[in-house]
């Protein structure tokens, strides 16, 4: 039997999600022990989010 | 975005109560929403008497390059369904595209069912170039006055300007100086700031009920990248070539490996920009027009009350990501500036 493609699409959103949810985990903990560093960590959160989020959308529009 | 929600349910009460039909309607209207195109078109309706389509719109300049300028309005195309004559020559839409036809409008095709008419060179004035150059004229305009009022009132802000000192401060202090660096940040602020403000202000466009979609066209974020890719390697010094091409610091098989994979790397990074902004802009059209046609698909109130919540969060989130998007791919822009004109004696990483 062959497993349609957008079973694939559902497996990409569903890493993307843990990705992006372990990272915003990682920021809000880094910011609970260093709240001075806050500013830091949101910008290097946000950028590695919208990194893992253009694989996400690299592999959907691949579909 | 509302206006095109109700052409669509204009449009929908022609047609028979087919379920299939309308799903492939909704798809249709949806992917016509997200391409350019030769009209400002409103909203469009079909008249219950004539049974004709009405559009309500803009109609904008075609401007194509055959053998010399012809210049004529959109009018004349009407959505594809009228053969212009410009000249001696004959144009006709299909699809979106301006191709040249016989005086019958014959377009014929290949066996792939592309066609395979000629398309003159298409410099039209569209909806996309309409939203830019109004987006350009905004920006010349607001900006304009900030920089006079602040001439004016001894450099203190004003007016719109105390909502946009900050912004402009932020990515002064929170983008430009910690990526680029305090030596050599000031080159890039003008290219920096534009960059934010252009895409912020066409994403912002795009969540109007006009429905642009300029930001998830991805010629433009092509264009956008293209530019960043430009100024990187415009400016890239010493240590942005020799990190490329001979790593330092690490043993030599691994240098040579290193070398064609960071050589990638150069495309790869404005690629990934294009891609971003291009995705996400769409995939929001996308996910709104669909929450609001579930309105049409479910025709009770139910469906029609829950539609409306899930495209007022979405909307709200999208205006969140309007901003986020902009300030992605100026960090990230203002990032590889930084690698570029990185010099070593800058830090001691290595």
């Amino acid at each position: 039997m062959e497993i349609p493609a957008i079973v694939g699409g559902g497996l990409v959103v569903i890493g993307v999600g843990i990705g992006i949810g372990s990272i915003g985990k990682g920021a809000m903990e880094a910011i609970g022990r260093q709240p001075d560093a806050t500013g830091k960590i949101q910008t290097v959160m946000l950028i590695a989010a919208a990194l893992v989020e253009g694989i996400g959308f690299a592999a959907l529009f691949a579909l | 975005m509302g206006l095109n929600a109700l052409s669509a349910k204009d449009s929908k009460i022609s047609e028979d109560n087919n379920g299939s039909d309308l799903k492939s309607e909704i798809k249709s209207y949806i992917l016509h929403h997200l391409e350019d195109s030769h009209d400002f078109n409103l909203m469009s309706y079909t008249d219950k008497k004539s049974g004709k389509k009405v559009y309500i719109g803009v109609p904008l300049p075609v401007i194509l390059w055959d053998n010399g300028i012809k210049i004529f309005s959109s009018t004349k195309l009407n959505h594809g369904k009228t053969v212009v004559q410009s000249g001696s020559n004959y144009y006709k839409l299909y699809h979106g595209k301006v191709y040249q036809t016989d005086a019958k409008g014959t377009i014929n095709f290949d066996e792939k069912n592309y066609p395979i008419n000629y398309k003159p060179l298409d410099f039209s004035i569209t909806k996309n170039v309409v939203s830019i150059l109004f987006t350009a004229i905004i920006m010349l305009l607001l900006f304009k006055g900030l920089a006079d009022s602040y001439r004016k009132n001894g450099m203190i802000a004003k007016g719109l300007g105390r909502f946009f000192e900050p912004l402009v401060l932020y990515v002064r202090d929170e983008i430009a100086i910690p990526n680029i660096g305090k030596k050599h940040y000031k080159r890039f602020m003008s290219y920096l700031l534009t960059l934010f403000f252009f895409i912020w202000f066409l994403n912002l466009l795009g969540l109007t009920p006009l429905g642009i979609n300029v930001t998830g066209n991805i010629a433009i974020t092509f264009a956008l990248a293209l530019i960043t890719f430009i100024i990187t390697n415009l400016s890239g010094k010493k240590t942005y070539w020799k990190h490329i091409f001979w790593m330092p610091g690490v043993p030599i098989p691994m240098k040579i490996i290193l070398a064609p994979i960071e050589l990638l790397g150069v495309i790869i990074k404005p690629f990934s920009l294009m891609i971003r902004l291009y995705a996400n802009i769409s995939a929001g059209h996308i996910v709104l027009m669909s929450l609001i046609s579930l309105m049409f698909i479910f025709r009770n109130w139910l469906g029609s009350s829950l539609s409306f919540a899930l495209a007022f969060s979405i909307s709200i989130i999208e205006i969140l990501v309007a901003l986020l998007q902009a300030y992605i791919f100026t960090v990230l822009s203002a990032l590889y500036f930084g690698f570029a004109v990185e010099e070593h004696d800058d830090h001691n990483h290595h």
